[in-house]
């Protein structure tokens, strides 16, 4: 439990490292995950440790954006102005996206079962 | 009385009352989304948000005292990023098999999802912030929360598009689909978890676990993906 934690805050902590040092803008946490990603290729898997601690983690996922969820409180105005936008912005988009990869993906694996 | 409002003031100026009143709403929510036997509708987090947000309100508790305490909830959305990493790894054979298809369609689905936002919101006049905010809306929220806020956007904006995007995704995807006939369950979970992330993902398993195993590399796929093109995105477009 301590030695995967200890892992996964490693890699966190290189991944924002790279982050910072290359100037890329992607999250140091993403740069984390495809190091962590690397190392366990190489180990071929996670020991059962790091699996268990992982498993724990992303089971409650949810909670841990909620803090962040709840920042809405000071942008209530930006959501008031901005509703038309929003209201006709997120679902097309999310419709489109459904429409792309689906088709674009049963297309590409056609003949193939 | 006094003694009582004392105590009050003094738990305000310390993290255990935000903490502590975090995770209850997410326990309350999680019941609450337990009774409702998971309905596509029901979503613990946003149930949590709006508790948590009406507690703020009425108590007249500032966002900035009650995250004093709730960063330290927050604080684990980065190990848990990289723990993504795990369940990823478990469908690394069925991405090496598949993987010219996956990243092909998978790349045009989240260009797309991302580039029509951010164009419908700016022709409606949305500011920059907004426009940068919904960009990674189709992408899981820790991940999704992290480009906004490294981009310039707002993460707690972020968190309600891609709730709201989850939430849309998960009620038209398998109608979509069967409109448009896309009945290859490997491509509909592709699209439910590159369009819609979790919330479509967690519908199409239901229906089928082909597609919820495609759906959950494909969120992984997405952060990865998006996190990458967003920011030349914004370069081009803004």
């Amino acid at each position: 439990m301590v030695q995967a934690l200890s892992l996964l805050l490693i890699c966190q902590l290189l991944g924002t490292v790279i982050a910072r040092a290359s100037g890329v803008p992607i999250p140091g946490p993403v740069f984390g995950l495809i190091l962590l990603m690397i190392l366990l290729m190489v180990r071929r898997g996670p020991d059962p440790g790091l699996s268990t601690t992982a498993q724990a983690l992303l089971r409650h996922l949810g909670l841990l954006f909620v803090p962040a969820g709840v920042g809405i409180v000071n942008e209530l105005d930006v959501l008031r102005t901005n509703a038309l936008a929003l209201a006709v912005a997120l679902p097309i988009s999310t419709l489109l996206a459904l429409v792309v990869t689906g088709l674009g993906m049963q297309f590409l694996l056609r003949g193939e079962r | 009385m006094s003694g009582l409002y004392h105590a009050w003031v003094y738990l305000q100026s310390e993290p255990l009352l935000g903490l502590t009143a975090t995770l209850l709403a997410w326990q309350a929510a999680s019941w609450l989304d337990e009774r409702t036997g998971h309905a596509a509708w029901s979503n613990p987090i946003m149930i949590a948000i709006i508790l948590l947000a009406l507690v703020l309100i009425a108590s007249g508790t500032s966002y900035r005292s009650y995250f004093n305490g709730a960063q330290y909830v927050q604080f684990l959305l980065g190990p848990a990023t990289v723990a993504l990493a795990v369940p990823m790894y478990a469908n690394l054979g069925t991405i090496r098999r598949n993987f010219i298809p996956i990243l092909l369609s998978m790349t045009a689905g989240s260009a797309v999802a991302a580039i029509s936002a951010m164009l419908i919101v700016e022709a409606l006049g949305a500011p920059r912030t907004v426009v940068i905010s919904i960009a990674p809306k189709s992408v899981t929220t820790p991940i999704a929360m992290g480009i906004s806020q490294d981009l310039g956007g707002l993460p707690a904006l972020t968190a309600i598009f891609v709730l709201i995007t989850g939430i849309f995704g998960g009620l038209i995807a398998l109608p979509l689909f069967r409109l448009l006939g896309i009945r290859d369950r490997r491509a509909q979970g592709l699209a439910g978890g590159t369009a819609a992330h979790g919330l479509a993902t967690a519908r199409l398993l239901l229906e089928s676990d082909t597609a919820g195993a495609f759906g959950g590399l494909a969120i992984g796929l997405n952060g990865l993906i998006t996190a990458i093109m967003v920011p030349l995105f914004i370069r081009w477009l803004l």
